[in-house]
């Protein structure tokens, strides 16, 4: 079967607010613009597209519809949209030039995370007979995954306020990050809960955003970049949504995917963890040592543009290869309820 | 300060009718008569609440067994102000609670009279049963500690409509609920693009506002963010007559939900002078029969101190008794 | 490297009606995907991943609602999939799995689609009044209608021959034990006295609102050479175009036509109306036959009413369109698609029943969504292809 890389990524802005509408036109117009500059590659030449979006974070349905505008979809184009991250968007992409149906694929995200009350907007992914009836808001529901962590000793309180530490100083080095900057764990600490025991720090910000990676055959890639970063493996799995059936402290979908992926060699990681122990339990189900650089680029924690933020990780992981700085990244993305999805691929240098 | 696009609430709300099946069915209908059901799974665990297919072996499941109205406190977190629609509206603990008899835990709501320091993993709670409960998640109206409960009740939200009219709450046994209503309002801040919002404008002053596509020339109105052929913002601005042609149209005969004008009327896309994309309008001022494909016509506009950022400024159009325009020059715009 | 090998090997579907409001919606799923299941004769061990499709999730008021579904879709510790292209969602969806197959990733799949329109009222979520929009109050058929107006005027066709497609789906539906509407004894008289609802569409012309639900199981290679009965995809294509663009096509949109003759290609047809023996071709609104028989080039442009007005689209004609009753006769908007591509399945697999064209060994499953912007088919045979 063919070999697919990742031979372009652009992101839009994290921003708490755009002014934009909620079919992302004004953030895909300029970073389509982008990967095309740098591959080279014009419209006509995609083979494939697809996208993941949702109706629910824009408050109507087919929302994704008007976003075929900022590609300019005609002449008519070979398209698909998952109700899901792009990151899923970029398996279907995978296949497609996989099975040699396609040789380029672009692959993209939007979220308007800002028109809604994103975390009311997210107790809908939960049960609609016994649970989502109650509202329990995303942030409530990854505090008692936290708390479980907390009691069984699987973390500290200090152990998380070290990730958002780090985080907060990676993202400094990111101009498209939402905030970022140098900060004592100790003050951290010091910070009443927002969400008991989640502290403002421990929680990724309410994130507008988008997305775009460009994928081509390991072949046709060499033509489109000077170290396309070929996707080695790529695997996602699910849990039950059944929050109280299980060990919320682990993620068995994260692990069986990073097994079948293989993550050894890994020495960058770009984690889809939108709550700081979220981060230690994908880093632990997948076994990413100490010697293991996550998330320079400051991560979801400093970032958290919904339905493009596992994009963003993949891309975030695919750019360290196509600059030259590493040679096996992993990226990994997460969808549903205290990580009920998850996805991981590994890149490598081509 | 730069222009500002034009945003506007964009609510929308719909009480679900959510039929339950048969497991999921006789534990609402065992609520409603306060009562607590959990389902027996594949490996022996007792789901609580039911799952109607197991977890690890997809079989469907149907031992329902009764569990306690008193449980243990898995984990919980601290809600300071409570959301619309969250159980308990005042602060209140989120909790996962292992019902005696369940091996798995529920979710719901902890009242401690507003105390954070008064829930704890481990502690004991039992339910606090809704005063009507009617055969629904809420007819937990939430768990209290067993031991120190808090004095008072707390307030909630609105107990959601019950969907079936027997005899709810009279602990009558025949009674089994079918249907559980769920109600779902969520609100945002809905925004027009930059290149509409000018449009929208203009049309507060009685202009109708179109944009050249820089790459392909046509004019759009409404302008676009992105030319949907070329992914590029239209720029150039055109100002557009009231006046075009119908290219084509249908005869609404049929009554519905909301409708404002009574049937028979004609909604039809109108192509304005000069405008290279029709749009749909409505067509009054003649009979139904009278309106044809190519005919001219011209907005009515709404008296002036009606106007705003909308479209609807134009009541409809209507004939200006001009000669039709012949099919030829409207034939690819259909 | 080529794509693999893929096969139909078992499809399942619910009986449709309009409120299924005897199961939930895991309930509802588990009814087509057990047949499924026991149709292609295969366990929850078999299956390698799951591919869910529905269209908007306001209408059931869940966000992405496969999440939830998890446990009853046998997915946990499995890939799991959901697709969203609008109405041409199932077709979409069915093409996903496939790939899962074709690029030789996985074995077997299962893949589902549905829409409980019951738990609220698809006309509600679809005329949500966003701000800044003016809406001109003429509901859904009020989209379409005037499409239909200009293929009438453009093609000449005579009025009557809408009728004839509503009166040939629904007499099908009759013989189709799972279908929403089974009306034997509709008439084109009668649908032509059925209330005019959008001048030109009558009552008797448009899809009814379903729940429902349809599965398919999709083997490799190995496991359509060891299927009784496997229906081979011989060939897949999706095409999108934006809703509205100046100068499109809205009667005979040229995504449609582009898909259609990828499809074509892939398979090695140059003449479909010989070489195709039935259609399942997605047809909400009676006029959209004679459209797509045009769009889809069964026909050339402007005649496509006359292989329908001739009976040739009957089950016994050239072309058998709708055996099943089509969407007509049962429209869960989410599966209506994968119903359109299982129903082509089922036909060269000489599972159909009573609707079973004689001798169907090549068929079309057809979808297509939006403004008539999104489309999906696929061409399945009863041999495999070489
Ligand atoms: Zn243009």
């Amino acid at each position: 079967m063919t070999e697919v890389a990742v031979v372009a990524f652009a992101q839009a802005p994290n921003v708490r607010r755009t002014h934009g509408t909620t079919n992302g036109v004004e953030m895909l117009v300029p970073i389509f613009d982008e990967v095309y500059t740098r591959t080279g590659l014009s419209k006509a030449d995609i083979g494939f597209w697809c996208s993941g979006s949702s109706d629910y974070l824009a408050g109507r349905a087919f929302s994704f519809i008007s976003a075929v505008d900022a590609i300019g979809a005609f002449p008519p184009i070979h398209e698909s949209h998952v109700e899901m991250d792009a990151a899923w968007a970029l398996y279907e992409a995978w296949l497609k030039i996989r099975m040699g149906e396609v040789d380029t694929a672009l692959v993209y995200g939007f979220g308007k995370s800002s028109a809604g009350d994103l975390r009311r907007v997210l107790s809908l992914q939960l049960d609609p007979y016994t649970v989502a009836p109650l509202w329990p808001d995303s942030v409530s529901i990854a505090a008692l995954q936290a708390r479980l962590g907390l009691e069984s000793g699987r973390w500290t309180e200090k152990d998380l306020a070290e990730v958002a530490a780090r985080s907060r100083r990676d993202a400094t080095g990111n101009p498209r990050a939402q905030f970022g900057g140098e900060t004592d764990v100790a003050a951290l600490l010091d910070a009443d809960p927002v969400a008991d025991p989640l502290r403002r720090h421990d929680i990724a910000p309410v994130t507008d955003g988008a997305a775009v990676i460009v994928l081509a055959s390991a072949e046709r890639a060499r033509d489109l970049a000077d170290r396309p970063a070929v996707i080695g493996g790529i695997e996602h799995r699910i849990d039950t949504p059944s929050l109280g059936a299980r060990d919320l402290t682990t993620s068995p979908s994260t692990r069986l995917a990073g097994e079948a992926v293989g993550t050894d060699g890994v020495e960058v990681a770009e984690l889809h963890a939108p709550f700081t122990h979220q981060e230690l339990i994908v880093r632990d189900e997948l076994g990413l040592g100490d010697a293991v650089r996550i998330n320079p680029s400051g991560g979801t924690l400093t970032g958290n543009p919904m339905f493009s933020a596992g994009l963003a990780r993949i891309g975030e992981a695919a750019q360290r290869i196509l600059d030259g700085e590493a040679t096996r990244t992993l990226g990994h993305a997460t969808s549903g309820p205290a990580l009920q999805q998850n996805l991981v691929t590994v890149l490598e240098r081509g | 300060m730069p222009e500002q696009p034009l945003s506007a609430p964009l609510d929308i709300g719909f009480d679900y009718t959510r039929s339950v099946g048969p497991v999921l069915g006789r534990f609402m209908t065992a609520l409603a008569q306060r009562r607590v059901l959990g389902v027996r799974g594949s490996d022996g665990r007792v789901h609580v609440p039911p799952v109607e297919y197991d977890p690890g072996t997809a079989e469907p499941l149907d031992e329902l067994v009764d569990v306690a109205a008193e449980g243990t406190v898995v984990s919980w977190s601290w809600t300071a102000d409570p959301l619309p629609g969250q159980p308990v509206q005042r602060p209140f603990a989120w909790a996962l609670i292992r019902l005696d008899g369940a091996d798995t835990a529920l979710l719901h709501a902890v009242d401690t009279g507003g105390e954070p320091t008064s829930v704890r993993s481990g502690q004991r709670v039992r339910i606090r049963w809704a005063d009507e409960p009617v055969g629904h998640i809420r007819d937990i109206a939430y768990f209290v500690p067993v031991t120190d409960p808090p004095a008072d009740a707390a307030p909630t939200a609105p107990a959601p409509p019950a969907a079936t009219s027997p005899e709810p709450g009279t602990g009558d046994d025949t009674a089994s609920v079918d249907t559980v209503i769920t109600p779902v309002h969520l609100n945002y801040t809905h925004s027009a693009s930059l290149e509409e919002s000018r449009y929208l404008r203009a049309l507060a002053d009685g202009r109708l506002l179109g944009q050249r596509c820089p790459a392909c020339g046509k004019v759009y109105i409404p302008p676009r963010g992105a030319c949907p052929t070329c992914g590029v913002p239209t720029t150039d601005e055109v100002e557009l007559p009231d006046t075009g042609i119908v290219t084509t149209f249908c005869i609404v005969n049929v009554p519905f939900l909301g409708q404002r004008i009574k049937p028979p009327y004609v909604g039809a896309y109108i192509l304005l002078d000069g405008a290279d994309i029709p749009f749909l309008h409505l067509v009054l001022g003649c009979e139904v029969s009278e309106v044809r494909m190519g005919m001219r016509v011209r907005a009515a506009w709404k008296p002036r101190d009606e106007w705003s950022t909308t479209l609807e400024n134009i009541a409809h159009f209507e004939p200006t008794g001009e000669a039709d325009a012949p099919y030829a020059s409207y034939a690819h715009h259909l | 490297m080529a794509k693999q090998r893929a096969a139909v090997l078992g499809t399942g579907q619910t009986h449709h009606r309009s409120k299924r409001t005897d199961v939930s919606m895991p309930g509802l799923l588990r009814e087509a995907v057990d047949r499924a299941m026991v149709d292609a004769d295969v366990g929850w061990s078999d299956i390698d991943a799951v591919v869910v499709g529905k269209a908007p999730d306001l209408f059931e008021g869940v966000m992405m609602p496969e999440l939830f579904l998890a446990d009853a879709l046998g997915a946990n510790g499995k890939p799991l999939l959901r697709v969203h292209t609008a109405g041409s969602v199932g077709g979409s969806t069915a093409l996903v799995a496939a790939s899962l197959v074709q690029s030789g990733v996985h074995r077997r799949v299962l893949t589902v689609a549905f829409e409980k329109q019951s738990e609220s009222n698809a006309m509600w979520a679809l005329s949500i009044r966003v701000p800044f929009t003016m809406p001109v109050g003429a509901g859904a058929g009020g989209y379409f209608a005037p499409h239909v107006r200009s293929y009438l005027r453009r093609s000449g066709a005579p009025e009557h021959v809408g009728a004839v497609v509503a009166a040939k789906d629904r007499r099908n539906g009759a013989l189709n034990p799972h279908a929403h509407l089974r009306q034997s004894d509709i008439t084109v008289d009668s649908v032509r006295a059925s209330q005019m609802l959008w001048d030109p569409i009558r009552y008797d012309e448009t899809c009814p609102s379903s729940d429902g639900a349809c599965a398919m199981v999709i083997g490799d290679e190995r496991a359509g050479d060891d299927s009784p009965a496997p229906a081979w995809i011989h060939a897949t294509a999706m095409r999108t175009e934006p809703t509205t663009f100046a100068g499109r096509d809205q009667v005979n949109p040229q995504a449609g036509k582009d898909a259609a003759t990828e499809l074509w290609r892939q398979a090695g047809i140059t003449d479909p109306l010989s070489q195709v023996d039935t259609a399942e071709i997605y047809v909400p609104f009676s006029w959209f036959e004679p459209m797509w028989l045009e769009n889809l080039g069964f026909a050339a442009d402007g005649e496509g009413w006359k292989l329908t007005e001739a009976g040739e689209t009957a089950l016994t004609g050239r072309l058998p369109v709708n055996p099943s009753g089509g969407v007509l006769s049962s429209n869960p908007i989410g599966a209506s698609g994968m119903l359109r591509f299982s129903e082509a399945a089922k036909q060269v697999m000489g599972r159909a029943g009573d609707y079973q064209v004689d001798g169907a060994r090549t068929a079309l499953g057809h979808a297509y969504g939006g403004g008539s912007q999104y489309f999906s088919m696929w061409l399945v045979g009863a041999v495999k292809p070489t």
